[in-house]
This record gives structure tokens, C-alpha cells and sequence, in this order.
């Protein structure tokens, strides 16, 4: 399980961030942008060893 | 019988040369002498052979055809590959030729992404990379076996067969003039990628191949670019590839680029394909310019080895040992530091100076080498042609960011072809010495280069002598008690020890006890090292560190040089 580090409404703030951008890369470039944003976000974890995990707990129940 | 091509072959800008085919002496009932015979007169064959021509072992080499290389083929070597030529004594003629160079540019999109500059400073004599057409390194190599009265240079010497026992190797050989037997002690396969003693011997390579081809179109054009490597991702005029060019001598150029996935080979050579995406190449670097085309290949990248060089009395080296990904100049600039590590320990066994064990070291090492080179060059080859979608997805992103952002900016770095370090050799002695340095070389690396002077390098004088080497740092110091008898007791191995003194008096010690003197007026040699007066350092005959002290005494620079011979002594209770 993810610990859980940001609030309820911050979560909720991302998603929605995420969301605008999925939808502003358009259909055919949504994976490329995740994949991006990805690699932003594992940089600014700073910590690769937390990356594993969560890429294993995003595959579950696809 | 078998008949080699007796036409040159044709090029636009090289002139091949039909070597004779000469009746072997065996097929009139004569014995060879030469202990070794080594198979495949390519640049890692004929180096070995010179190398071990050094150490006094006469050598035939076999060759199929009756004349060099088809195509540009290896093309780039590395620094090191060139100080190892110099080593054996034929660097110059590349140097004259080939074109240096040390900058690679990367564009995405029509813009610059990544640039990189391979490290280069003034200690060093070359520049990081050479590009020349292995036809020219090839002529200069056969040159230098053919003049060469250890090195019996056989053309048209096809091998049809091999079997071994304890004794020795017995190749079956195919000629014009028909078939004989040449019995050896040894044999180097040295026959390349698709070596036919590999598979003589149902020897298995370990790895993977990875899917997807790629196409070099050698081309003369005059094109008015400097001498670096150019990649661009994902072209307009061919979205899904990259395209490489490099600049070789004699206004050729290359040009590499991954074919469509659903293109075969023989549809990618067709002219009516590969003119357009030439003229495109040709277009995007901004150059209007006639082109004729030389030679075409199509190669896909594999990380392959054999788990062990040796096998029996046959052993593996080069292409023929490792099929290497292209990315990162890994091929013949692998093979000729395999050729450098071989030579040597060949030659000890051979002259009867080490035992046979030292030859397991060589396939230690260089197998060790080759799996580095394989997870290095594999990820390369995973950002070049990624394997699959996920693959393919994140390099895209890595592409995309690198247009604006820095921190991933280095995945587009290629790792280039580089020495290996031998760290963890049996050959190696004396670690804890080894730990009181914080600098210098440690056990298992490659000798570092030095700028000594005006057009005078280290190298140019500790390469030059053959066999181990021991570098004795005096400083400002005459020979003390300790160095007089460590000097002396190294001048009586039964195998060659170059002794090297550097220091502000070496003349006065080399007079007496040692072979070579290193004035060291700028104490450039004692700072690279981290040497103080007394310290010693013990270099393989390829050049490798295998020992090292900041004092010493004789018997622990014995003990260290038997241990790096694997003498037959050491191995006596």
C-alpha cells in the first residue's frame, strides 16, 4: 500500500491537474505526456527506489 | 578445392590489391614450426599476430580471401585501440590517414538536444576517436606481417574442418591447390562473427539478439562538414528511425539508419529506396551535393558470448569470441584489447615461461569484459531501437524533454568503447598496498597517459618495450638499497621485465639496473600516479596494473611478477 503523503483535497487538486493535461495532450499524445510526467515526477521524488513499488501498485486491478 | 574471388573488388574510392596464394609447404610433406596458427587475417588476427611476434612466437595466419575487407566496416577506433596499435608498433600509419575526433551532436526535431564531448586532456597523445575504412587499417596491418619474419601471411586458406587432443589442433585447410592438414599446438579464432571454428566446435554464444535492422550506405560525396558523429532521431523524411553519419578519410561518408519494420533487407538495398532517403540524409545536413555509393551492409544489434575463450587448445577472440552492438564503437576496438590481453599470455605459455592456467585469465577477463560491454551496449541499443512499446514510449519521452529540459539529458549519451578494468584478476596481488593509494591507477586499470614533453608521452617509451613493466618512482633520489636489489632481482626473471625508472636522477639508476629513464622534469608522471619516492607500480605487457606499493621490498615484487606470470615456480610446492 502507498502511503498516503498528500491531503485529500491536494490529491483531488492533482488529479484534476492530470486530467486537464491528458485531455490538453490530445488522445494520441496522453501516453507520451504520462510517460513524461513520470519521469518529472520520479525526479522530483528524488528517491528511485519508491518508484518500483509504485509502478506495481498502478498495475494492479487494470 | 576451393577458389578465393581473384578480382579485386570494386570501390569508389579504394584500390584493392589480389595478395598471391602460395602452396603451403605442408602439402609437400613439411611440418610447420610456428606454434601458432591463427584463423582470419582481420584487424584483431593480424594484431594478435604482431603482438605475439614481439615476444619471439612465429605465427601463420589463414586467410580465406586474397585480399582485405569488403567495406568500411569497424571504421571508429578508440583511443585506447590506438594506443595498443602504437604498442605493437604500426600506429602511424592510421594517424597519417585516419581523422580524429572527439564531439558527437544528437538532434531531435531539426534542433540540437545533446552534445558530447569525449574526455580528452593534454596528457593525452590521441583524441578520442579515430575514424578510418578497415580496408586502410587492414593493408597496414598486412604490411606489417608481411614484413614481419615471425608472421607466415597465407591467402586463400579456407577452414574446412578442426579437431583436437591433447596434444595439439589439426586444421583441415581448402586451397586452390586442394586440401592438407596444419598440425599446431594452438589455434586463436580469430575468423570473426560468423567464425566457422565457433561452429566447427558446436560452441554456443550467450545473450540476446535484439529485433530490427540497420542499414550502412557508405557514400563519396563532398560534403563540407567537420570530422563528428551525427545522430538524429526520428527524421522527418523517416519517422520511427534514427540516422547516424560519420565522416571517414578519402571523402567518405557513412550513413546508418534503422530500415521500416516492414521492409526487408534486399527491398532496403534496392537503389529506387535507397536513393531517395540518401538524397533526404543528404537534404537534412543541408548539403547539395552529387553522391556515388560504395558499399551497402545491413547489420541488427546482439549482445552474444561465448561463456569461455579457451576451449581446449582453440581459443576465441575478437567478432569471433562476442557479436557486440555497433552503438558505442564496441567491435573491433573490443577485439583489440582481447588481442592485447591473448598476445601476451599466449606468448609466456608458448616460451614456456607460464603455465597453461594463465591462459584461463585471459578468458576471464575478457568474458568478464565482453559482459559489461553487453548490459552497456544493451541499454544503449534499448534507447537506439527500443525492444518494444513500453520501451519505445518512455525513449520518446526522454526525447520530447530533453527539447526543453536538462535532467535526463545524458540518456542520449551512447557510451562509448572503453578500456576494461581488470578488478577483480587473479593476476592481480598485494590489495591492501593497493588501498593505501588515493589516487593514481588501481590494480586492474589501464595505464594512464602522460605528456612528458614537447611530442613526447609516456607511452611512446613504455609501450615500445615488450613484457612486464616495473616503474620505480625515486623522485629527486639516487637508488636506494631496497631499489638497487628490487631492480636487480626483476633483470633476472626468466621472463622479460622492463624496468622503468622516473625521477630527477633516473638516467643515473637506468645506467646500471634499468632498461628505460623517465626524467619526469614537470612531475607530471609522480602526480597521474600518485607516486612518491618509492613507490612502484607493476604493469602487465598489455599495460594493466597489477600491483602496486607505496615501498616495497625485492620479495614482494617477485612474488607479485610470478603471480601476474602464473610461473611454472609458483606453481611448485
Amino acid at each position: 500500500m502507498i502511503e498516503k503523503k498528500l491531503t485529500t483535497q491536494e490529491i483531488e487538486l492533482v488529479s484534476d491537474l492530470i486530467a486537464e493535461g491528458v485531455d490538453r495532450a490530445g488522445e494520441e499524445k496522453a501516453a507520451l505526456f504520462l510517460a513524461k510526467l513520470s519521469l518529472a515526477l520520479a525526479n522530483l521524488v528524488g528517491d528511485s527506489a519508491q518508484i518500483g513499488p509504485a509502478v506495481e501498485a498502478a498495475l494492479r486491478d487494470l | 578445392m576451393y577458389l578465393p574471388l581473384a578480382e579485386p573488388r570494386s570501390s569508389v574510392f579504394y584500390q584493392y590489391r589480389i595478395h598471391p596464394y602460395r602452396r603451403a609447404p605442408e602439402m609437400d610433406g613439411g611440418r610447420s614450426n610456428a606454434p601458432v596458427v591463427i584463423a582470419g587475417a582481420g584487424p584483431i588476427g593480424m594484431a594478435t599476430a604482431i603482438d605475439l611476434a614481439r615476444f619471439g612466437v612465429p605465427t601463420i595466419v589463414l586467410e580465406q580471401e586474397l585480399q582485405v575487407s569488403h567495406g568500411s566496416r569497424a571504421t571508429a577506433l578508440t583511443r585506447r585501440s590506438v594506443e595498443i596499435l602504437q604498442q605493437i608498433g604500426v600506429a602511424e600509419r592510421f594517424i597519417a590517414k585516419g581523422l580524429p575526433w572527439q564531439l558527437g551532436r544528437s538532434y531531435f526535431r531539426g534542433q540540437e538536444v545533446y552534445q558530447m564531448v569525449l574526455p580528452h586532456d593534454e596528457n593525452d597523445r590521441f583524441l578520442p576517436c579515430l575514424n578510418l575504412e578497415q580496408q586502410y587499417m587492414e593493408e597496414y596491418l598486412v604490411e606489417a606481417c608481411e614484413a614481419n619474419p615471425l608472421i607466415d601471411l597465407r591467402w586463400g586458406q579456407k577452414v574446412i574442418g578442426a579437431s583436437q587432443d591433447n596434444a595439439g589442433v589439426t586444421l583441415r585447410l581448402d586451397t586452390p591447390d586442394g586440401e592438407y592438414d596444419l598440425i599446431v599446438d594452438w589455434v586463436v579464432a580469430a575468423d570473426g562473427g560468423r567464425s566457422v571454428l565457433r561452429k566447427i566446435f558446436d560452441l554456443q554464444m550467450e545473450g540476446r539478439s535484439y529485433a530490427g535492422s540497420f542499414v550502412i550506405a557508405d557514400i563519396k560525396a563532398n560534403i563540407d562538414l567537420p570530422t563528428e558523429r551525427l545522430c538524429f532521431f526520428e527524421p522527418d523524411w523517416n519517422p520511427g528511425s534514427n540516422v547516424l553519419i560519420h565522416r571517414q578519410p578519402d571523402g567518405i561518408w557513412r550513413v546508418d539508419f534503422r530500415l521500416p519494420d516492414n521492409e526487408t533487407v534486399a527491398q532496403a538495398l534496392e537503389p529506387q529506396r535507397l536513393a531517395p532517403r540518401i538524397n533526404a540524409v543528404l537534404e537534412m545536413l543541408h548539403q547539395k551535393t552529387e553522391w556515388q555509393l560504395d558499399w551497402t551492409a545491413v547489420y541488427s544489434a546482439s549482445t552474444l558470448t561465448l561463456p569461455n575463450y579457451v576451449h581446449g587448445r582453440v581459443l576465441f577472440t575478437g567478432d569471433a569470441a562476442h557479436l557486440l552492438p555497433i552503438f558505442g564503437v564496441r567491435g573491433a576496438n573490443t577485439g583489440l584489447q582481447d588481442a592485447n590481453n591473448l598476445a601476451w599470455k599466449l606468448a609466456f605459455v608458448v616460451q614456456g615461461w607460464s603455465d597453461r592456467a594463465l591462459l584461463e585469465s585471459y578468458s576471464d577477463e575478457r568474458v568478464e569484459a565482453a559482459r559489461e560491454i553487453c548490459a552497456e551496449g544493451g541499454r544503449s541499443t534499448r534507447f537506439m531501437t527500443p525492444p518494444s512499446k513500453g520501451f519505445r514510449l518512455m525513449r520518446d519521452a526522454a526525447l520530447s524533454f530533453a527539447l526543453s529540459e536538462d535532467f535526463l539529458k545524458d540518456l542520449l549519451h551512447w557510451r562509448t568503447s572503453r578500456p576494461h578494468n581488470y578488478l577483480t584478476s587473479h593476476l592481480n596481488s598485494f590489495p591492501e598496498a593497493d588501498r593505501a593509494f588515493s589516487g593514481g591507477i588501481a590494480c586492474g586499470g589501464p595505464v594512464r597517459n602522460v605528456k612528458l614533453g614537447e611530442g613526447d608521452f609516456l607511452l611512446d617509451r613504455v609501450g615500445a618495450g615488450v613484457g612486464f613493466h616495473l616503474i620505480a618512482f625515486a623522485g629527486d633520489r639516487r637508488a636506494d638499497e631496497d631499489l638497487v636489489r628490487i631492480l636487480d632481482q626483476a633483470g633476472r626473471m626468466e621472463f622479460p621485465v622492463v624496468r622503468v625508472a622516473v625521477g630527477a636522477r633516473a638516467a643515473e639508476i637506468a645506467a646500471d639496473q634499468a632498461e628505460l629513464a623517465i626524467a619526469d622534469s614537470w612531475e607530471r608522471v609522480a602526480a597521474i600516479y600518485d607516486a612518491a619516492p618509492g613507490t612502484i607500480y607493476l604493469l602487465r605487457p598489455d599495460l594493466h596494473v597489477c600491483a602496486r606499493w607505496r615501498a616495497t621490498n625485492a620479495d614482494e615484487v617477485t612474488q607479485a611478477l610470478r603471480n601476474a606470470a602464473m610461473t611454472q615456480q609458483r606453481l611448485q610446492p
